[in-house]
């Protein structure tokens, strides 16, 4: 099987079994199953996990406990967290690139600039971890006696259904931004391109990341977007990387509960989007999506 | 009472009555019998007409079939208006009234002159309150003294907050345009019915919008005022529509394909029906539904203070509020005393005509509302728990319930659960904060809570574990347009008031 070579054309090289990262292990689906993963052109890469229902929900148990530590360090804390993935990818650059030229037939130099994208991402979300509540919160002169203040926080359980056709650059500049504010992640990484999204989970389990704040899942969009749109511990829903067709009924689902819906920006194609337009990627209002406004009445006297 | 301090059901349910009404309650038998003279408010100010129409493009038309529905005023049951019920043809009509009115004239409008428009509204209203009142209080049932001294002010308010607004999008948001969105469909409720109306219009215009308003079907006559008042202002035709019928026109307007933001506040299921039915279609969506919120008391709280609070909480407008405090959360140490102060602060409540300036409940909206109120009160003393209502005489007529405390109520049982939208209270107790933030949380709903304790470090420690939209601190029921409102979880999304109400009617470009 043609694969991702790291090692020279002499040497019978070790493979790597992609897994699934749940609550910060690397299970295999507990369905047994996997799923051949090709390239554009057709040819076969490797066999990636393809999660079921239980892993989702195995996924969603391990987010939601992880959720409230997570929104409740530093700021600051979540910042450097964030900002330390970017270093671990800095190492692993070339395996990135080698993975995601593979993964989305592109040349080389033009995985490396995905790639460094990718890791730059990760630095300007970074930044945002101690600023977004000084953009986005305020404090507001109410006509009586109290200090009113609104403060933004970490929506909750999020579920991302992530870029198709971009792999880890996409995936990435979804990912980012849900983190930063304290919401913990479940993450449906690109169906035909899975394989640069289970390598990130590497960087996050030995990065600063705490165990369950993300969690990705590869397999078939189609068994597991409807149980993630329905579950109910899920609190948002980033539909990026579903089909137009789907959007509805996903949204439908996902109403059931309330879910806050990011949806791509209307007329955008998934194939379409430019991932390295720094200005369309780098936005606080990607940040505000997965947000909550809690506003507070404390009395003023003596 | 010490079977308070558990959530467990020790015996049989215990339904009890308070004492004589209007007793001061100072012990040894000191009742101190207190009559107040009727001091109802004047009916004179407001004329009420035999019939509404519609207001679309700045006529008021009937409906393309001539049908109509009446509202009542839920004190005496008494028909007050027959109000035109819009057809599917109708709120096309005004869909396009309204798209009309904001490509051609106010999105083109500079945002000074959509400034003055509102601030003029804002006037206009200060200038008829007392108008607007007691006719808010006649088809509402919402007592005079809460219509008078909160409705229609923080209306104005809203109106006046926003106006200023108009002219300064370009300071709102850093780095980037704000656009208006467009035609705004909005569908709000009976408990508020013209400051639910403020909270949409004012934001909405402030932005560059037009609107096509649709109000409760039991309460449209202070919208239809408002129609009034807005031609009052010179508004332009089509800039504020309003459409009135039963929910299937509201459905019918959020789901019309040239509508580019729907805005609801009403119950949980009819808001996730709004949401799948305009699923798929992209519009900006913003929901404030349901809520069940507790009101925390710590041993430290100035209890006093609280019981007032307590009572604002759960009976202000009847308890039809969804951000009301319906579940009290006592610290188990002072449980029997609050309760017992609560009890007897109940007793002086005047629950009776909305009119009269002394009432503190007035009529339940709807006899459908007051059914469901009473289905859910027999519910909490069928699973039970212990009902005390005070011995209040209510009306002959109309639609009137008993303010009602439950204790002894479990996390299970359908009071604590359930958003009933009445003036009933579930009383539940803790021993540690932390388990007053578990018991608080436990709610698919997340608008608001209320927390009462002399410590503000313990304050903001319980703000920052809140669930929740809104977090009253030793207050409740506190409202003002600078002040976002909105809910976590299943109270919907988005905000209203303040900067982050404006926001829910821009669209943001890159400048």
């Amino acid at each position: 099987m043609p694969h991702v070579r790291l090692g020279g054309p002499d040497r019978i090289d070790v493979r790597k079994t992609y897994k699934q990262y749940i609550g910060g292990a690397f299970p295999r689906s507990e369905s047994g199953r996997t799923y051949l993963v090709v390239n554009p052109r057709g040819d076969e890469l490797a066999n990636a996990s393809r999660a079921s229902r239980k892993d989702l929900r195995d996924a969603v148990r391990a987010a939601r406990k992880a959720f409230e530590p997570w929104a409740a360090r530093t700021a600051m804390n979540r910042g450097q967290v964030l900002y330390r993935v970017a270093e671990l990818m800095e190492g692993r650059r070339d395996q990135f690139r080698t993975e995601v030229a593979a993964a989305e037939g592109v040349s080389t130099r033009r995985a490396g600039s995905l790639v460094d994208h990718a890791i730059d991402r990760w630095v300007w979300y970074a930044g945002w971890a101690d600023k977004i509540a000084q953009v986005l919160g305020s404090a507001n002169p109410v006509a009586a006696p109290y200090f009113n203040f609104t403060i933004p926080e970490a929506t909750g359980v999020v579920g991302l259904v992530a870029p198709e056709s971009s792999s880890l650059l996409g995936l990435v500049s979804r990912l980012a931004p849900i983190l930063v504010s304290g919401n913990a992640a479940v993450v449906l990484a690109s169906e035909t391109r899975p394989l640069p999204a289970a390598t990130l989970a590497e960087v996050l389990a030995t990065s600063d990341v705490p165990g369950g704040v993300v969690n990705l899942l590869t397999g078939r969009k189609a068994d597991l977007v409807p149980v993630l749109a329905a579950h109910v511990d899920v609190d948002a829903v980033d539909t990026w990387g579903v089909a137009p067709d789907d959007q509805a009924a996903v949204e439908i689902s996902a109403a059931e509960s309330i879910k806050r819906i990011a949806r791509r920006p209307p007329g955008i194609a998934d194939a379409a989007f430019d991932w390295t337009d720094d200005r369309a990627t780098q936005r606080p209002e990607w940040i505000a999506a997965f947000l909550e406004m809690k506003t507070v009445w404390h009395p003023i006297g003596a | 009472m010490a079977s308070m301090a558990t959530d467990t059901k020790p015996s049989a349910p215990v339904v009890t009555t308070g004492g004589a009404p209007n007793s001061w309650g100072l012990g040894d038998g000191q009742a101190i019998p207190w009559e107040y003279a009727p001091a109802p408010e004047s009916r004179e100010i407001v004329t009420i007409r035999e019939r509404y129409g519609l207001v679309i493009g700045g006529k008021e038309v009937a409906s393309s079939d001539g049908l109509t529905f009446s509202t009542i005023n839920p004190a005496t049951e008494e028909p007050l208006a027959e109000i035109a019920r819009a057809t599917a043809a109708d709120v096309d009509a005004a869909v396009r009234a309204a798209r009309q009115a904001q490509s051609k004239v106010w999105g083109k409008l500079p945002g000074r002159d959509r400034a003055k428009y509102l601030f003029r509204i804002a006037r206009l209203l200060q200038e008829r309150s007392r108008e607007f009142a007691v006719l808010e209080s006649m088809d509402s049932g919402k007592p005079i003294k809460e219509s008078r001294d909160v409705d229609v002010p923080l209306a104005a308010a809203h109106f006046w907050y926003y106006a200023g607004w108009a002219d300064k999008l370009e300071y709102a948001f850093p780095g980037r345009v704000a656009k208006p969105l467009g035609v705004a469909a909005q569908v709000i409720p009976w408990n508020f019915p013209l400051l639910m109306l403020a909270w949409k219009i004012a934001p909405a215009l402030a932005a560059g919008n037009t609107v096509v308003l649709k109000p409760a079907s039991t309460t449209p006559l202070s919208a239809l005022l408002f129609a009034e008042l807005c031609r009052q202002a010179d508004l332009p035709p089509g800039v504020v529509n309003i459409i009135t019928g039963p929910g299937e026109i509201g459905m019918a307007l959020v789901t019309h394909p040239d509508v580019d933001k729907v805005a609801f506040t009403g119950s949980t299921a009819v808001g996730r029906k709004i949401a799948q039915g305009i699923a798929g279609q992209g519009k900006a969506l913003t929901l404030e539904l349901g809520g069940k919120a507790a009101n925390i008391v710590f041993d430290d709280a100035p209890l006093d203070q609280a019981v007032e609070g307590i009572v604002n909480g759960i009976y202000f407008n009847q308890g039809e509020v969804c951000c009301a405090g319906s579940r009290l959360l006592v610290q188990e140490s002072i449980a029997e005393l609050l309760i017992a102060k609560l009890k007897d602060r109940l007793s002086t409540i005047r629950v009776g005509d909305p009119l009269d300036k002394n009432t503190d409940v007035g009529a339940i909206n709807s006899r459908a509302q007051l059914e469901k109120i009473t289905e859910l009160v027999a519910a909490g003393v069928a699973e039970g728990a212990d009902l005390y209502q005070p011995a209040c005489e209510l009306p002959d007529r109309g639609y009137f319930c008993r303010p009602s405390l439950f204790t002894n109520v479990a996390q299970s049982h359908r009071i604590a659960r359930e958003e009933i939208f009445g003036p009933v209270l579930a009383t539940l107790t803790f021993r540690t904060p932390e388990e007053a933030v578990e018991k608080a949380n436990n709610t698919p709903y997340g608008l608001s809570a209320g927390i009462w304790t002399d410590k503000g470090s313990r304050i903001l420690m319980m703000v920052r574990r809140m669930r929740a939209g809104v977090v009253w601190a030793n207050t409740f029921n506190k409202f003002d347009p600078t002040s976002p409102f909105g809910g976590y979880k299943e109270s919907g999304y988005g905000r209203e008031g303040g900067l982050h109400g404006l926001q829910a009617y821009v669209l943001l470009e890159d400048r």
